[in-house]
């Protein structure tokens, strides 16, 4: 049921960011990748995605901001956010703010596949 | 203009503590030669300078004490001498008024008065009368000298003129030492006449007696020539030259030391006869007089000697103790800065490991997500497409690269607090170091502008100590300036023996308050997460490498640390000045 459901990837680091996108297309997801704030939110404003994992730390426009972006643009698209190991801190923040939930870097692919299921569930 | 203050003024005691850290053996070697020289010195001049007074003195007194009272029988002795020639003379002078020439040109009467005479006196041999023709008209005494012509010979003029007359001595007939006096008168027809007697010089050598009674003396009696008026015991017989140099006669009573022509050394005290052209000499060894000094001389030098070598073994025995001291002190608070100076390194490592942590996890990520991508190839039986495989393995090998870039920096900055030198390019470290935080400046915007010129002298320093020097004042400058604030590297060539680094921000700036304390430990204004150790261990690990730092700042404009380093390591620079 989750194949198809397209999802917003967002990091600065365009290494791991594109080769998620590959590894999530390989297992029936319609994946798009946004290296900076500015263009996940230009993605947001033109296309429609059903989850958005999102890293809280990038130069430029934080994870948190393009949260508060998405707010206003996307109420309803569940945000899983990516944090660092030793910053929970922004993890839990990012899920006062209204995030669907946090995962830990370096991910574990099922743990995500899971995670941005339950999301679609919840959301459907 | 930002107000400017070098941390000498900042951090005046912890200078003090680094300074001890240089060079310790041969700082203290020097520290104890100079506190050791000092204390020999402040001790000895004074003793010296007593002890050679004391005995200056001791030997004055001892002189005044000896001589003093032969100087006094000298003088006593020589006036004993005149009062003889006065006596004599008067006797002349008595008979000379008491009687006419006519009564005395009688034979019989002078004969008489002769006898009178040498019953009364003694020591007269002959006595005569010279009229104004200088011919002996009377004459009484053991020679044939009646009707003597003595008008052509020098006394009879000089008596005529001085109107007495003392001889010096002479030998007489019988080949003894006799003094010949006269005394001249005039008659009632104012013609002049001369009563003249001739004397044996038996009252010299009693008079002389006296005074030669101790064997170690000499005394004798010379005229104003030098002659000897009598027996010397060590300058010989009457009527010969003195050997000694006399002093001048119109001084007094005199004291000389002299080395006679036989080479002993002797002290002479020449007392003149004021009235008479005599002068009484007396000899002594000098050893006589300076034996007690002599033996004084040799106590003293004992004292002083023992007394030395007592100081130079106490200020040895206490310096090398003193020394030992300072030198444990210093240690105890070199061990003691040292360990907290591992306290900031940790306390640094600790404030790193969250950006490194994060940096880390990136390379770590993509790592993960390569290999995840490699099996998801095999699993999927997609491993054919081997250009893919590749560029994943290839991109695994390039994060592991930025992993082990990552721990080789950090191991770099965990070594041990130890100056290791080596030639190293400032402008290399700095960027090396700027790696720490790179990751921070790039999520926080911040603008980092470079001012580094290639052909920056190389340095020989510590590149682990210059990297938490850097990376200290690097932190500062990021969590002085808000996001998208701008920190500028510059570096440039100050002197030819110093490089300067200098690292500026826009940041919040320091008051002139907190620019007067940064150097000091434990202050600090990042209430709740700063030790306040940062600047005091840079500062030491600059002092340490030799370099200082100025430091301008205003408050809302920002700061500027400038480190200066030499390009030698300070010992060498020490050794080549």
């Amino acid at each position: 049921m989750n194949s198809k459901a397209s999802i917003l990837l967002v990091d600065d680091e365009e290494e791991f960011v594109t080769t998620l996108a590959e590894r999530l297309e390989i297992r029936g997801f319609q994946p798009e990748a946004a290296t900076s704030g500015q263009q996940a939110v230009e993605l947001m404003e033109n296309r429609h995605f059903d989850v958005m994992v999102l890293d809280v730390k990038m130069p430029g426009m934080s994870g948190l901001k393009v949260m508060e972006k998405a707010r206003e643009l996307r109420p309803d698209l569940p945000i899983i956010l990516l944090t660092g190991h030793g910053s929970t801190d922004d993890g839990v923040q990012g899920m006062h703010q209204g995030a669907f939930d946090f995962l830990m870097k370096p991910l574990d692919i099922d743990e995500l596949i899971s995670k941005i299921s339950e999301a679609i569930a919840e959301n459907s | 203009m930002p107000e400017t203050r070098t941390w000498r003024e900042s951090v005046k005691k912890m200078r003090g503590q680094e300074d001890k850290k240089k060079n310790l053996p041969r700082r203290y070697k020097t520290l104890r030669r100079n506190i050791t020289a000092l204390m020999i010195l402040v001790t000895i001049i004074p003793l010296t300078v007593m002890a050679v007074t004391s005995a200056l003195q001791y030997q004055k007194n001892i002189k005044a004490e000896r001589i003093t009272p032969m100087q006094a029988i000298a003088s006593k002795t020589a006036h004993s001498f005149e009062l003889f020639m006065e006596e004599r003379l008067s006797a002349l002078h008595f008979i000379a008024s008491s009687y006419s020439s006519e009564i005395l040109s009688g034979q019989a009467t002078l004969h008489r008065i002769f006898r009178i005479l040498r019953e009364e006196y003694g020591g007269y041999v002959d006595l005569g009368l010279i009229n104004n023709e200088g011919r002996q008209v009377s004459y009484t005494g053991p020679y044939d000298l009646l009707n003597k012509d003595y008008s052509d010979q020098q006394w009879f003029h000089e008596a005529r003129v001085r109107g007495v007359y003392l001889s010096d001595v002479f030998m007489g007939y019988r080949d003894l030492p006799h003094i010949a006096l006269a005394v001249e008168n005039l008659n009632e027809k104012g013609e002049s006449w001369i009563l003249r007697a001739t004397m044996d010089t038996k009252k010299f050598r009693d008079l002389l007696s006296q005074v030669n009674l101790d064997p170690i003396r000499d005394a004798f009696i010379v005229n104003d020539e030098g002659v000897l008026q009598s027996d010397s015991r060590l300058y010989g017989k009457v009527l010969e030259n003195c050997p000694l140099e006399l002093p001048d006669s119109s001084s007094g009573t005199q004291v000389k030391e002299v080395t006679d022509p036989d080479g002993r050394n002797v002290v002479m005290i020449y007392s003149p006869l004021v009235k008479y052209d005599f002068g009484l000499v007396m000899v002594l060894p000098q050893t006589s007089i300076y034996k007690a000094w002599h033996s004084l001389k040799q106590e003293i030098f004992f004292v002083y000697i023992a007394s030395v070598a007592l100081i130079i073994l106490v200020v040895f025995s206490s310096t090398h103790r003193l020394v030992k001291r300072i030198r444990e002190a210093d240690e105890k608070r070199e061990t003691a800065f040292r360990e907290l100076e591992y306290t900031q390194k940790l306390s640094s490592i600790g404030r790193l490991a969250a950006g490194v942590a994060h940096e880390i996890n990136n390379p770590l990520s993509i790592i993960n997500e390569k290999a995840g991508l490699m099996k998801d190839l095999v699993d999927h039986d997609m491993h054919h497409d081997k250009e893919k495989l590749m560029r994943s393995v290839n991109q695994v090998l390039n994060s592991v690269d930025r992993c082990r870039n990552i721990t080789h920096r950090l191991l770099g900055f965990a070594k041990r607090i130890g100056v290791k030198y080596e030639v190293l390019d400032v402008n290399e470290v700095l960027r090396e170091t700027l790696g720490f935080l790179e990751k921070e400046a790039h999520h926080r915007d911040l603008q980092i502008e470079f001012n580094l010129p290639e052909d920056l002298p190389r340095i020989s320093s510590d590149r682990g100590q210059l990297q938490q020097v850097f990376l200290n004042i690097l932190s500062n400058a990021f969590a002085a300036v808000d996001d998208g604030g701008r920190v500028v590297l510059s570096t440039f060539e100050h002197d030819e023996n110093t490089v300067a680094v200098s690292i500026g921000d826009n940041g919040h700036g320091m008051s002139e308050e907190t620019m007067s304390q940064i150097f000091e430990p434990f202050f600090t204004t990042k209430k709740g997460y700063g030790t306040g150790l940062g600047l005091p261990i840079t500062y030491g690990i600059v002092n340490k490498l030799g370099g200082d730092i100025k430091v301008e700042s205003k408050v809302g404009e920002g700061t500027v640390f400038t480190i200066f380093l030499p390009t030698q390591p300070p010992g060498d620079r020490d050794n080549e000045q």
